[in-house]
């Protein structure tokens, strides 16, 4: 250390040249390493999907076997606001070339794909796409035995991404996930352990007016048909109830699994079916799992 | 360098810097519940310790001492920035497990102390093995507490069942608190007073001496 360190210039050039050298470096690795990256977030995305259809064993799964059992599932874009499918020509037409890559929560950052919510956006995410990405199992008459749907909203520090999975009566909710999230440790992350998520099953979604009548209720308030919230995580459970009701309803999937429902023959909502009103609320959660048989429909 | 070994292996008992020199607790605490998540952490802070000590000794002479903890600091930064990126392309459990931790070894008290404290006075490669030391210092703690915590916590240990939980038709009912933060605290204390009673020359000297109750103290007073 012969020469004093405290030169004005050197101190510049020295910060000066470490920065660019850092930077190169960390950029470098980072764009490098990003197309590994983005596959594995596909494949962590393609597997919670499964654990959101209860088709996911954590111990025993590998990657091939989810790659393997994915292929049940049949991609498809819908049109949130009429609920129709879009075929692979009215695809091109709404400027989405590859359902596969097709990303929704990208979609919201492109003007023409997607539609501002102002003040009616209870899930704060700002911007619905119009078109949505749905996964279908299908039972061997062809019939949807399962509907993923991907859900997201604002949770307590960032927007929870996940999914929701409903049975063949598309009220019924066979599970759910979540992949991405920012809340806290110990706290709004257990949303994610699976003694949480399995409280979701078999939950009736939807009372016999066809309203979102589920959510997450205040720790040790039960709630028909509600799920529990986690004590010290108020807020995430907010935020998940928002989101889940955001998306089965009006504005959500509810003009597409109205559909399906009409679809198949079966019904929720005793709007138009007074007839069934008996048996539906004597015994709703039983009697919506089954066909009502409905005059306007058959 | 004679002392090579010593540079070495000091870190590990002698001069443990969770033990001795209470650095780098709080990642200690966090992730700790299992056997992989701490390991994949031990590597990690291993390796960036090392490195970032290397380069660091490497330009020492050329680091004017107004900038140098920031100098430091971005060494360190982009390493752990290195180590992030490659954990998410190679290993994206692992990295969703650890998920902020990976990022707070930036903050890790012992990365920056042996910055400081070593790397700036010696030559790149008793830096780097500084680092490497002072990471398995760090290691041999976080695997102790790991080891209890999830053989206890969860019955398992690197997920291989080793006490078979009642819920699976088993005799061990799992101890939950150990999966709970405040047990790595009491496992820590546990290990330092271990090595303090095995090396007594680590048990500091009291601050203050308690002087003996007067006589006055033990009739006086009353209720």
């Amino acid at each position: 250390m012969s020469k004093p360190k405290s030169n004005n210039a050197k101190t510049i050039s020295v910060a000066l040249t470490l920065c660019l050298v850092c930077s190169v470096l960390v950029s470098a690795v980072a764009v490098g390493l990003k197309p590994a990256q983005i596959e594995n977030a596909r494949l962590d995305r393609n597997k919670n999907i499964l654990v959101a259809a209860g088709m996911y064993n954590a111990e025993s799964d590998t990657a091939s076997d989810v790659a393997e059992r994915f292929k049940d599932f049949d991609v498809e874009i819908i049109d949130l606001n009429t609920g129709d499918y879009l075929d692979d020509d009215a695809l091109k037409a709404a400027g989405i070339p590859d359902r596969n890559a097709y990303d929704a929560s990208q979609a919201t950052k492109n003007q023409a794909l997607s539609e501002d919510l102002g003040d009616n956006d209870p899930a704060g995410i700002g911007r619905k796409p119009k078109y949505a990405k749905v996964y279908v199992k299908s039972d061997d008459a062809g019939n949807p035995e399962l509907v993923v749907l991907p859900i997201q909203g604002y949770g307590l520090w960032g927007t929870i991404y996940g999914f929701l999975t409903l049975e063949s009566d598309m009220n019924t909710i066979k599970g759910i996930s979540f992949y991405e999230h920012k809340e806290t440790p110990g706290l709004g992350a257990r949303i994610e352990e699976p003694e949480w998520r399995a409280q979701w099953s078999g939950i009736q979604s939807y009372d016999e007016d066809g309203n979102v009548a589920t959510g997450v209720t205040k720790a040790g308030t039960p709630k028909d048909n509600w799920v529990d919230g986690i004590s010290g995580a108020t807020l995430t459970g907010r935020g998940v109830s928002n989101m889940i009701q955001f998306w089965l309803g009006e504005q959500g999937y509810k003009p597409y699994l109205d559909k399906l429902r009409q679809d198949s023959g079966q019904t929720i909502d005793n709007a138009d079916t007074q007839a069934s009103q008996a048996t539906l609320t004597a015994e709703p959660n039983t009697e919506l799992a089954a066909p009502v048989a409905n005059g306007k429909e058959a | 360098m004679a002392d090579t070994k010593s540079i070495l292996t000091t870190p590990i008992f002698d001069n443990n810097p969770i033990a001795l020199q209470i650095l780098g607790i709080c990642s200690a605490l966090a992730v700790t519940t299992s056997m992989a998540n701490a390991m994949v952490m031990c590597v990690a802070l291993t390796l960036v310790t090392a490195f970032s000590s290397f380069f660091i000794s490497i330009i020492r002479k050329q680091i004017p001492s107004s900038i140098r903890i920031i100098v430091q600091m971005t060494i360190i930064a982009s390493l752990v920035i290195l180590v992030d990126q490659v954990l998410k392309a190679v290993a994206y459990d692992v990295s969703k497990g650890l998920s902020v931790f990976v990022g707070l070894i930036i903050t890790n008290c012992i990365v920056m102390g042996r910055a400081e404290a070593f790397a700036m006075s010696n030559p790149p490669v008793p830096s780097f093995l500084d680092g490497i030391g002072n990471g398995l210092g760090y290691s041999a703690v976080l695997l102790f507490v790991a080891t209890i915590r999830e053989l206890l916590g969860a019955g398992t240990w690197f997920g291989i069942t080793i006490l078979q939980p009642v819920t699976d038709g088993g005799w061990y009912i799992p101890n939950g608190l150990l999966l709970l933060p405040p047990s790595a605290f009491f496992i820590i204390g546990l290990f330092i007073a271990i090595v303090r009673i095995w090396k007594p020359e680590q048990v500091e000297d009291a601050e203050f001496v308690m002087k003996p109750q007067s006589k006055g103290m033990v009739h006086g007073g009353g209720h």
